[in-house]
This record gives structure tokens, C-alpha cells and sequence, in this order.
């Protein structure tokens, strides 16, 4: 077998990370882990210009998971650069030792391995095995630190994953069950493409309770509220890369999972329609999270908390339906991945700088670190949806749209936007702006995957290309 | 040889279900740990009659790593873990015996009543019944975790839970991946061992009781 784009996104990573296992030095192995990852995100890209392979029984590419796995590879090399530059300043602090820094290295591969395997599977089993794969590889980075707070986020990850996955293990069971009359015994029976084929037929009744295990098991790991208790203590007790690649990435890759069995319900008329309980979790997980947001002292603990917010706005989009819908909880998806990882890897330079996480002892940063502080507030202004940021854009969307369609509910939605959106202003004036306060050590880390991140956001907010747009509304259209 | 066949299977699977039971109101740590042990046997034998009657003999294979991984060496290794550790005395829970034991029968009905409502359609009336004490198991295994508070009783009843799991995708005819199933589990639950010791969770937190790691919850104050 030749090794075209679809074999080599998943082939680069697992050579990367047994070649991490290997090689000593971390500042080598710094550098091998952004280019393996850039690798794999050229090879990523070029699945949207090569042919693509026929759907096989374990990988297959469509037009859906395509965005997902471009926005995955990209991210995760944005944050195995900024990694590289952070990294080191870590071991000098003693925060950490070589051996684990090999550790982590190798570790970060494995990960990409995992979610990308999610990604690119045509069968739920396999899809499963592979979400597994990354959450253990991320429990992992989690508890890197091996201090106490580290071990306990860990620990509590670790035991609510993997319930998590226990009951979307069960969901994938009765969805095999009710697959098996239809089309037989054994493996084509797990094979997505026949299940949405033949969706129609399936059991619907084992379908709606399947589906119900599947919400709960894959949207733990979504991070809805009242599941998401492991999610603010994990970003902020693990490297702040790993919080960049947890927020932006991981979250993501579950969100996949639920939405591939949406599909897979909304294809089966006689099944209960997901949309409802989605839009009951997405909107509490909006409200509650952005309540949460108000009395926070630890600046990573915040911002996880606005993850779970936008998750919750991104299955609220999803769960409403409809191609407008659709078209909003994708792009606002895709922009909440870089903004908040952007936000993210900002946080790990004042983290090293101030020498602390509470937001207490951060003031002033524009003063002190224009580049770095001004950065930030454009950040934080994007996540908590101003204009012109794309984020405001989908958000826009989301909201018209449920006013369109939901209108109690859109009430609710909005208040739970300006309750997040005052709770960030109100931390951003502090953070960035005063008198510079305490600790002032050297920044380490890079500020280009920031500028980046932000210079796109920005400019899909100002103007979305039209391929993209095209794109987007076909993946839409998709959705169902 | 139908019936015969189906006595057995459900005979297995039902013991599964009461052992859990039994599971709950153990409240000493290596009791625990035995009935634990008992109940990966009865999977072994579960999931081997399960490949015999099917003809399966890939499934052979997670039986053999149900006895050899979860009845003996993951057993053996939290005896010594629990001996090293000193928590010998009894296992705390939260709620009484009597209402935990109330709350599982519950689940269990619950689970009874929603799967044999579902699977009318299904021919097999031995996937039927399989799933529904399966669902049980798992239900119990939860029960389990969110009634312990020591570190040491939630895994083994994450690995209860697990228990069920294993014996739902059984039960399964024909289904794909079990025995992968099995190597993941296994190594989700040599991780969860390994990292009980290598972190060395009671050097770390005094304890291996959960809520003394929660004093360490939330905001740091620094």
C-alpha cells in the first residue's frame, strides 16, 4: 500500500512519538514534535485536493470530518510551537524533569495519533477505541506536574472519562444491536457509512436509548454541564499547551462523535429527534457556565469555564438544525478552537512571567508587555464575541437564528451571552490594564502562534472566503 | 440443547448481577477485593460460553484476559497496594447499606423493565436477557463509585461497571472488536492501578480517601 494524505495523517504522528520515545534531548525532540506536526497538517490540507480514498470498513473522508481534521492538525501545530518555546523555561523552573519532558513530548504525538484516528474513523468501535486513546494520553499530560492539585485534576479526569466513555462504550453496543438485523453479523454492521445508509431501518427505539448513552458517555467529554466537573480543574493544573490543546481540540473531537449519531438519529424518521435534548444541555451548560464565570481567582480555571460556555452555544446551534444553524455552530466552532487556544497560549507567557495563576496578582500587562498584553485583550474582546471577530459572526448567527426559530429560548441564550461577556470585561480591565504589579521574570514564550491565531479569526470575522463559505454550507446542508 | 444453552448463559449473567449486589455492602477493603475476583471468574466463564455457543472463538480470548488480568493479577496487585497502604479497616460510604441496597434494586428494575421493552423485536431472546443484566451490572457498578468514598473501592467499582460492559458486547452476536474492547479496558485499568501506586496517591495526599484529595479542590489560594 502507498502511503497517500489519509494514511499519513495518521502514520506521522504514532513514527513521531515512537521516534520522541527514543531521543533524549527535549530541545531536539521540541522541534521534531512541531515539524511532525506540521507534517501531518500539510498532509491534512492536501486531503482537500487529492481524490479521496473510498470509504473502507476502519477510514474514510467526507466532506464533515475534513474541517475537523484540518482545524485539529493546524492547532496542534500552533501549540507544538508555542510548547517549544515555553517548554524549556518549565525545566528551569523545576517544574519538571527531562525524562518527563520526553515523556510529554511523545505523549503530545500519541494524542494528535488518538484524535485524528477519531476523526478519520468510518467505524464507531474504532472511533471509540481511538477517543479512548487521546483521553488517556491527555490524563496523562494532565498530571504532569505531580503536584497535589495536578495529581487530584488528574485523577478526577481520569475516573469521569472514563465513566464517560464506559457509557458511550454501552451506547455503542445498542447501536451495533440495532444495526445487526439490518446488516448482519460482524463488522459491517459498525461501519458508518452503511449505518447512515441504511438508517432508515434501523430499531428506532434502541436507537433513541443508544442515543441517550452516547450524549451522556461522548458529551462528558464535550464538557456539558452537569458532566463537565472534570474540565475547569484538568486546563488548569496541566501544561498550558495541553489547556491550548484540550479547549481548542479535544472538545472538539467528542463534539464529532455526538454529531455523527445526530446524523444518524435525524436519518431515522421514526427515532426521537436529538435536537431537543441537546438544546436543553447546550443552553444550560451557556447559562451555568457563564454564572461560574464571575468568581474565579485562577485565570486558566476561567477560561475553561468559557470553553464550557461555547461548547454549550456550539450544541445549541447543532441541536436547533437546519443548514443556517448548522452553518453558525461550525464556524463558531472553528473559531472558538483559535481564539480560545490563542487565549490560551497568552496565559502560559503571563503564567511564566508573573509566576503565578491567580488573577489577583495580574495587573497592568499592557504596560509591562504591550506585545503580549495587547495581544490578550484583543483575544479576550474576540471570545467574549465583539465585532469584527469571527466569533461575533457566529455568534450573530446563532442568535438571529434561534430568535427566528426559538424565541423563548433565544432569551435565555442571549442572557447567558452577556452574563459571560461581562464577566470577561470585567477580569480584562484588570488583568491589562493599571499599574503593572508583581513578579516580572523574562517571557520565554512565543507570541506568533498568538498573532496568528487572532490574524485569522479576525480575518474570517471581516471576510469569510467564499470557498469556505461554500464549503461550510455544504457540510451544513450535511448536517441535516 | 437450545434451552440448555440458554439456561447456562443466563445463569452466568444472573450471578453476575449478584454479586454486585454482594459487592455493595462489602465494607472491608479485601472482602471487597475478593468478591471483585469471584465476579471476574463468573465473566470468564460468561464470556467462554458465550464464544462456545456462538461459535466464536475470538471471544475465548477476552475470556482468558477477564481471568488471568481481572480475577488474578489486578486483585492480587491492590491486595498489596491496600496491605502497603495500611487501610485494611473498613471501607466508609456515604449512604447506609440499606438504602444503597434499596437504590440498586431499583436500577436493576429500571434496567430489566427498559431493555426487555426494547428488544421485543430481537429473535434472541438470549441477547434479550443478556443485555438487560449487563445494564445491571453497569448500573450497580456506578452505584458503587458514587457511594465509596476511598480511592481504592471506586476503582474496583469502575471495574465492575466495566464487568458489564464486557458482557453486554459478549452478548452481541458477531460484534466486532470485543476482544480489542477488552485490551483497552485492561489497559484503562492497569493505567488507574499503576498510577495509584507510581503517584504515589497516599505520599501525595496523606490518604487514598477522595475526600481528603477534595480539601485540594478549586481555587488554590496562593
Amino acid at each position: 500500500m502507498t502511503f497517500d494524505s489519509l494514511s499519513l495523517v495518521l502514520v506521522l504522528p504514532i513514527f513521531a512519538a515512537a521516534m520522541l520515545a527514543l531521543i533524549p534531548g527535549y530541545r531536539v525532540g521540541a522541534w521534531i514534535n512541531v515539524s511532525a506536526s506540521f507534517l501531518t497538517f500539510l498532509s491534512a490540507a492536501s486531503l482537500f485536493v487529492v481524490e479521496r480514498p473510498a470509504p473502507g470498513s476502519y477510514l474514510h473522508v467526507d466532506d464533515l470530518n475534513i474541517v475537523f481534521i484540518v482545524l485539529n492538525t493546524f492547532v496542534g501545530t500552533t501549540a507544538a510551537f508555542f510548547s517549544a518555546s515555553y517548554i524549556g523555561h518549565e525545566l528551569e523552573t523545576g517544574r519538571v524533569t527531562r525524562a518527563t519532558l520526553r515523556f510529554y513530548h511523545a505523549m503530545f504525538q500519541v494524542m494528535m495519533f488518538g484524535m485524528n484516528l477519531a476523526l478519520v474513523s468510518n467505524n464507531v468501535g474504532l472511533m471509540w477505541v481511538a477517543v479512548e486513546l487521546a483521553t488517556l494520553s491527555t490524563v496523562l499530560m494532565v498530571g504532569l506536574y505531580r503536584t497535589h492539585a495536578a495529581l487530584e485534576a488528574a485523577w478526577k479526569y481520569f475516573i469521569l472519562g472514563s465513566v464517560g466513555i464506559a457509557l458511550a462504550l454501552f451506547g455503542t453496543i445498542l447501536i451495533y444491536m440495532s444495526a445487526q438485523p439490518v446488516l448482519g453479523e460482524g463488522l459491517p454492521s459498525m461501519v458508518w457509512t452503511n449505518l447512515i445508509a441504511s438508517a432508515p431501518q434501523l430499531d428506532a427505539r434502541m436507537l433513541n436509548v443508544a442515543f441517550v448513552f452516547l450524549i451522556v458517555g461522548y458529551g462528558t467529554k464535550v464538557g456539558l454541564v452537569p458532566f463537565h466537573a472534570w474540565l475547569p480543574d484538568a486546563h488548569a493544573e496541566g501544561p498550558t499547551p495541553i489547556s491550548a490543546v484540550l479547549s481548542g481540540l479535544l472538545l472538539n473531537v467528542a463534539l464529532y462523535a455526538v454529531l455523527r449519531f445526530k446524523m444518524l438519529m435525524t436519518a431515522n424518521a421514526a427515532a426521537v429527534a436529538p435536537g431537543p435534548l441537546m438544546i436543553g444541555l447546550g443552553l444550560l451548560s451557556v447559562v451555568f457556565a457563564a454564572a461560574m464565570l464571575y468568581r474565579r481567582r485562577d485565570v486558566k480555571r476561567l477560561f475553561a469555564y468559557s470553553s464550557i460556555e461555547h461548547m454549550g452555544i456550539i450544541v445549541f446551534a447543532f441541536g436547533m438544525g437546519g443548514p443556517l444553524a448548522n452553518f453558525a455552530g461550525l464556524l463558531h466552532m472553528v473559531m472558538h478552537s483559535l481564539t480560545k487556544s490563542a487565549i490560551f497560549f497568552a496565559l502560559g507567557s503571563v503564567a511564566q512571567i508573573k509566576g503565578t495563576q491567580q488573577l489577583a496578582e495580574i495587573r497592568g500587562l499592557t504596560q509591562s508587555h504591550p506585545a503580549l498584553g495587547w495581544g490578550l485583550v484583543l483575544a479576550i474582546l474576540s471570545i467574549a464575541g465583539m465585532p469584527p471577530s469571527g466569533v461575533f459572526m457566529s455568534e450573530f448567527l446563532v442568535v438571529t437564528t434561534s430568535f427566528s426559530r426559538l424565541p423563548l429560548l433565544a432569551v435565555v441564550l442571549v442572557l447567558g451571552l452577556v452574563l459571560a461577556f461581562g464577566a470577561l470585561l470585567l477580569r480584562l480591565t484588570g488583568v491589562a490594564f493599571g499599574e503593572p504589579k508583581g513578579q516580572d521574570a523574562p517571557m520565554h514564550g512565543s507570541l506568533l502562534p498568538l498573532w496568528l491565531h487572532l490574524a485569522l479569526v479576525l480575518l474570517i470575522g471581516l471576510h469569510m472566503p467564499g470557498p469556505m463559505v461554500a464549503w461550510f454550507r455544504a457540510v451544513a446542508a450535511l448536517l441535516g | 440443547m437450545q434451552t440448555y444453552a440458554f439456561d447456562i448463559s443466563h445463569l452466568l449473567a444472573g450471578s453476575l448481577v449478584l454479586v454486585s449486589f454482594m459487592m455493595i455492602y462489602q465494607d472491608r477493603l479485601y472482602a471487597l477485593l475478593n468478591t471483585f475476583a469471584l465476579q471476574a471468574v463468573l465473566l470468564a466463564a460468561a464470556v467462554a460460553w458465550q464464544a462456545f455457543i456462538q461459535g466464536a472463538s475470538h471471544l475465548y480470548a477476552s475470556a482468558a484476559i477477564a481471568l488471568v488480568f481481572k480475577a488474578i493479577i489486578v486483585p492480587w496487585a491492590l491486595h498489596r497496594l491496600v496491605q502497603r497502604l495500611g487501610i485494611q479497616r473498613e471501607v466508609e460510604t456515604v449512604a447506609g447499606v440499606v438504602p444503597t441496597m434499596l437504590a440498586g434494586m431499583g436500577l436493576v428494575a429500571l434496567s430489566i423493565l427498559l431493555m426487555l421493552e426494547l428488544t421485543t423485536t430481537t429473535e434472541s431472546a438470549l441477547a434479550r436477557e443478556d443485555l438487560a443484566f449487563a445494564l445491571s451490572v453497569i448500573l450497580l457498578g456506578m452505584l458503587m463509585m458514587v457511594t465509596r468514598r476511598n480511592a481504592v473501592s471506586q476503582v474496583v467499582g469502575f471495574m465492575s461497571l466495566e464487568n458489564g460492559l464486557i458482557l453486554a458486547a459478549a452478548g452481541a452476536e458477531g460484534m466486532p472488536f470485543v476482544v480489542e474492547i477488552s485490551v483497552a479496558f485492561s489497559v484503562l485499568i492497569a493505567m488507574i492501578v499503576i498510577g495509584v501506586f507510581l503517584f504515589r496517591i497516599r505520599e501525595r495526599f496523606d490518604s487514598v480517601d477522595i475526600e481528603a484529595m477534595e480539601q485540594y479542590r478549586g481555587e488554590r489560594r496562593s
